[in-house]
């Protein structure tokens, strides 16, 4: 091999003057867990509303969450951002695509709504399985006891559904986690790409990859410990725990 | 808003688009699904092996696969690669691989988790009393495994596979980031030159929804009909 190893790399100044490579490293980091964390909180609202409208004894309701489904899972999210951030801004009034292409941070709002839409999509696949597991019995109980069906949703089957689906639902964080890595496409300054930057100015391949990997694989242990133990805390009594769906990315 | 749209763009480049880029995409999905398949499952008898020397490093590939974005993982390869190719043929320098061979080899191992994943639990759901009787009428492991198991596995798993072929459709799209004419890099290509983006990137959407959707169909008929009735 003549490659040259240098570890020493990570605490050079960086073409920016300023900061050192680690430095770097870690203001990705933060903007990597800023997007994901934004787009999990976006993904979950539209997830669980769509979700829900999947389970409703309304038919054309349930086919509109369909559509929704079919439409951000069988386009690949790289597409997806650049439609939000290429495409969106033409299609509008003018006025309205100009202020959309100035705002500062424009990278980090496109990718978070697109990562959003994209995820609210397999949410909504875990929120309906959820409460598609639920015995019938509880929305028949429910709607008898008098309450209405956003009632009946509201305080008996979506607190169960969300314990039911936590682990499957902790997946998909992480998939958020690292499909955020995709904006570095619309020039967001995320982990990868800052990761790809070091290896541009440095020439020092392996040990940028290498870095960014451990950083992900650590953000990957925390967040499953850390799930691991609301979901011990949250585990339904007497059931044997929601089987955790395929893992997909 | 579609006054001033060319569709004309679309037409003048549909050669390019499917001949040179959608050949690639398809090609590196056919290829990658296989290979992953076929590793996936070493994988997986590896990782429910009794010995540990087997079971832990497929874990310890399959969780480092897993943690790490597709995107991080097209880099690693693509860099790597070319060291990976001097070590194994003995050359004194780093051996240059074409995107599509580095490509293949980053899908490849990248997806063979993921699919490890799938045929572990197809072959956990097969009872533990045919291994035995597999056993009981003199079957050495690989003949219970490759007359028994894996068969009824693979029936099991297939629309899970095939769902997963269809993501790995999808993600060949990130080949994007080492500007590789795939499909999405063909379209991005022609949006750049002629300044068409909005229809370049609607007609490249519309060709991968079509695409998975007509797929995910087509999963979906395929999953009624090689359920094994029990």
């Amino acid at each position: 091999m003549n490659y040259h190893w240098n570890w020493g790399i990570f605490f050079q100044t960086s073409p920016d003057g300023v900061h050192t490579y680690l430095e770097t490293l870690f203001m990705g980091t933060g903007w990597t867990l800023l997007t994901a964390l934004s787009a999990w909180i976006l993904a979950l609202a539209l997830g669980s509303l769509v979700g829900v409208a999947r389970t409703t004894p309304y038919v054309w309701l349930a086919r509109l969450g369909d559509a929704y489904v079919e439409l951000f899972r069988d386009i690949p999210l790289l597409v997806q951002m650049f439609l939000w951030y290429f495409v969106l801004p033409e299609l509008l009034p003018t006025d309205l695509g100009d202020w959309l292409k100035q705002l500062p941070d424009a990278s980090f709002y496109t990718a978070v709504v697109a990562l959003g839409f994209y995820t609210s999509a397999r949410v909504s696949e875990q929120v309906r399985a959820g409460i598609s597991s639920l015995a019938r019995g509880q929305r028949f109980a429910g709607l008898a006891l008098g309450l209405t069906l956003p009632q009946t949703y509201l305080y008996v089957l979506l607190p169960m559904a969300y314990r039911i689906i936590l682990p499957p639902l902790t997946s998909e964080f992480l998939n958020v986690i690292k499909n955020s890595a995709v904006a570095l496409t619309i020039g967001l300054l995320e982990l990868t790409a800052r990761a790809r930057a070091m290896q541009e100015m440095s020439f020092q391949v392996f040990e940028a990859f290498t870095a960014a990997t451990v950083i992900y694989i650590i953000i990957n242990i925390a967040v499953t410990f850390g799930m691991r133990w609301v979901e011990r805390n949250t585990a339904v009594p007497g059931l044997i725990g929601a089987a955790p769906a395929l893992a997909t990315h | 808003m579609f006054a001033d749209f060319d569709f004309d763009v679309i037409i003048r480049s549909l050669p390019y688009l499917f001949y040179d880029g959608m050949t690639f995409t398809l090609m590196l999905t056919a290829l990658a699904t296989t290979g992953g398949i076929i590793f996936g499952t070493a994988l997986a008898m590896m990782r429910l092996s009794s010995f540990a020397s087997l079971s832990l490093p497929a874990a310890a590939y399959v969780n480092l696969m897993r943690s790490v974005p597709l995107v991080l993982m097209i880099f690693w390869f693509y860099f790597l690669v070319p060291y990976i190719g001097q070590w194994v043929t003995g050359a004194s320098r780093p051996i240059q691989v074409g995107a599509f061979a580095s490509s293949l080899v980053t899908f490849t191992l990248f997806e063979a988790a993921y699919f490890c994943e799938i045929m572990r639990a197809g072959i956990q759901s097969i009872s533990r009393g045919q291994v035995a009787a597999a056993q009981a009428l003199g079957m050495t492991y690989a003949q219970t495994m490759g007359y028994i198991v894996l068969p009824q596995a693979f029936r099991n798993m297939l629309p899970v596979l095939l769902t997963q072929t269809i993501i790995l459709f999808q993600d060949t799209s990130l080949v994007y980031v080492l500007s590789i004419t795939d499909f999405l890099g063909a379209a991005s290509k022609i949006a750049e030159r002629d300044g068409r983006l909005v229809e370049m990137y609607l007609f490249a959407a519309l060709v991968y929804f079509v695409i998975s959707f007509v797929a995910s169909l087509l999963v979906r008929r395929l999953q009624s009909r090689v359920a094994i009735i029990r």
